[in-house]
């Protein structure tokens, strides 16, 4: 490709999309480059996007068919034992009305692709079933251009937005960010179980397109520190499991064996019963947090979304960082334009962007919380199965006084974690998050 | 309720290359020198198998994680993305 580009971006997911609708609306020339036969082929999440962010780069979406599987209403919180589940729901009806689609559902294959349309509508050049192997640099160092699988390979733009997700090896060949360690990021695998829509309805309680979400956590990881869940599409609901990637070398224990005891616990089972599976996929979530957060910018180049490790593991919150930072990203490249300069003395705008928006400040706030997950495994190991033996205890009707079933309960729980133990959980968990 | 890998895989379209994406640079140390072989666990599907005298890497059904790559005690799986449009293709996402 011999044309000069105004941008480059690597990656046509919600960072590098936003980016290019932004850029595209403002008449820079841009190009986005997708490795997957069409955007969102390669991509996964849990199921949850957030309208804000999207609105804050196509304002009326609902408008333009923006393919939206459910509406949230209800989010709930699961804690599994062996046996029982204890749950946590919250349903507003202000999630029907005033806050629709604060958050809904959608499936990335079909999302990412009308996403790029609207970019595509606007100007952008998306190009798919390209791989960026490489950048392209000067003889300085700076970032000039990418390289690419095509005969005609190279291509050259002012300036580069590495939008191209959590695995990259792009990334470690480059140096822009160093390769992932095992122990930074979850894998996760999800099912897609298709259902009737009224029996998904009837299930989870909702209806008219409105939908729930389902967090699990407990000894389902297998004492691996992980989480799962079920989210509600139109006709069918997404299960996933996922934990630490070094915990899954640790125990062998197996992704898909995994997430079928998760489909054959008592609590998980009727929600998918007579489901047929009709997809089976898998994907890293950059669970590091704020120390795995890498240099996010460089002489001619800007790293956006997943790429950049950007995500909020206790707030399920990562496509919206993503949508997020690439508007961010894309604010910069434009005063970059104006200034004619994409070196780092301009570009770093951009970080200092970022840590004034809820981005960096949400990751710095609870930066400390990746590593309680990794020292309070009692949270996915003896924990869950306490808490349900002083349940069970306490609510087993059988002409036991009450002090004597109270004391058994309080047993059941400490012979499992140690009081001074949970003190410590309980304190560590405040420090992690405050 | 598909309990084995091959029926989940099963369930996906793929666009299989003729070339493996996925190589193991020296396979001698896989039978050698790495004890925890941790690539026959952590793989979603189930890519590496223990065959006789070596392990085989049925790349075809490879969900294009990565885990593999950074799993590897001894660095020694060279992972690149499948050609442009190759590999798995996700319907739904």
């Amino acid at each position: 490709m011999e044309e000069k580009f105004d941008a480059a971006i690597v990656g046509a997911g919600p960072a590098g999309i936003s980016a290019a609708c932004i850029l595209a609306d403002r008449g820079v020339k841009v190009i986005v480059l997708e490795r997957g036969e069409y955007p969102g082929s390669k991509n996964m999440f849990g199921g949850v996007l957030y309208g804000r962010c999207l609105g804050r780069i196509i304002p009326d979406y609902a408008q333009k068919n923006c393919p939206i599987e459910r509406n949230i209403v209800e989010s709930r919180i699961s804690y599994l034992s062996e046996q029982g589940s204890i749950s946590f729901a919250y349903r507003d009806h202000a999630f029907f009305e005033e806050l629709q689609n604060n958050a809904f559902t959608v499936g990335r294959a079909k999302f990412d692709r009308w996403f790029a349309d609207q970019a595509r509508a606007k100007g952008a050049l998306v190009v798919c079933s390209t791989v960026v192997t490489d950048l392209l640099r000067d003889e300085a160092g700076r970032v000039i251009g990418v390289k690419t699988d095509r005969a005609d390979g190279d291509l050259r733009a002012k300036v580069v937005l590495l939008a191209d997700g959590v695995n990259s090896p792009l990334a470690a060949r480059s140096g822009f960010r160093p390769e992932v360690r095992p122990g930074k990021v979850a894998l996760a695998v999800k099912e897609l179980i298709a259902l009737p829509e009224e029996v998904i309805d009837e299930r989870f309680g909702v209806s008219a397109g409105n939908g729930v979400t389902n967090e699990i956590l407990g000894n389902v990881t297998a004492g691996m520190n992980g989480v799962a869940f079920i989210y509600t599409n139109r006709r069918s609901v997404s299960i996933g499991i996922g934990a630490n990637l070094s915990d899954f070398a640790r125990q062998r224990v197996r992704p898909y064996e995994m997430i079928e005891r998760l489909k054959l616990h008592p609590a998980i089972s009727p929600l998918i019963k007579d489901g047929k599976p009709t997809e089976y996929i898998a994907h890293w979530l950059p669970e590091g947090g704020f120390e795995t957060v890498p240099k996010l910018f460089g002489d001619g180049f800007l790293i956006a979304g997943d790429s950049a490790m950007l995500f909020n593991a206790l707030h399920r919150e990562g496509s919206n960082l993503a949508m997020a930072s690439g508007r961010l990203a894309a604010a910069t490249i434009l005063d970059a334009m104006e200034k004619g300069d994409f070196s780092s003395r301009t570009l770093q705008a951009y970080g200092a962007r970022l840590e004034e928006s809820f981005v960096l400040k949400d990751l710095k706030k609870y930066r400390r919380f990746p590593s309680f997950l990794e020292t309070h495994k009692e949270l996915f190991t003896t924990l869950p199965d306490g808490v349900s033996a002083a349940l069970r205890t306490i609510l087993t009707v059988d002409e036991t006084p009450k002090k004597t079933s109270q004391r058994a309960a309080w047993q059941a729980m400490r012979s499992r974690t140690a009081p001074l133990r949970l003190l410590h959980l309980i304190w560590d968990a405040w420090r992690s998050i405050r | 309720m598909s309990a084995k890998v091959e029926d989940k895989l099963f369930l996906n379209r793929f666009n299989v290359d003729d070339e493996s994406h996925l190589r193991l640079i020296d396979p001698d140390v896989c039978m050698k020198k790495c004890d925890d072989q941790p690539c026959l666990y952590i793989c979603p599907a189930n890519v590496y198998k223990m065959e006789k005298d070596r392990v085989s890497v049925n790349y075809e059904g490879c969900l294009e994680c990565g885990s593999c790559r950074v799993g590897c005690p001894h660095f020694n799986i060279d992972w690149r993305f499948p050609r442009g449009g190759y590999g798995v293709r996700h319907k739904f996402g």
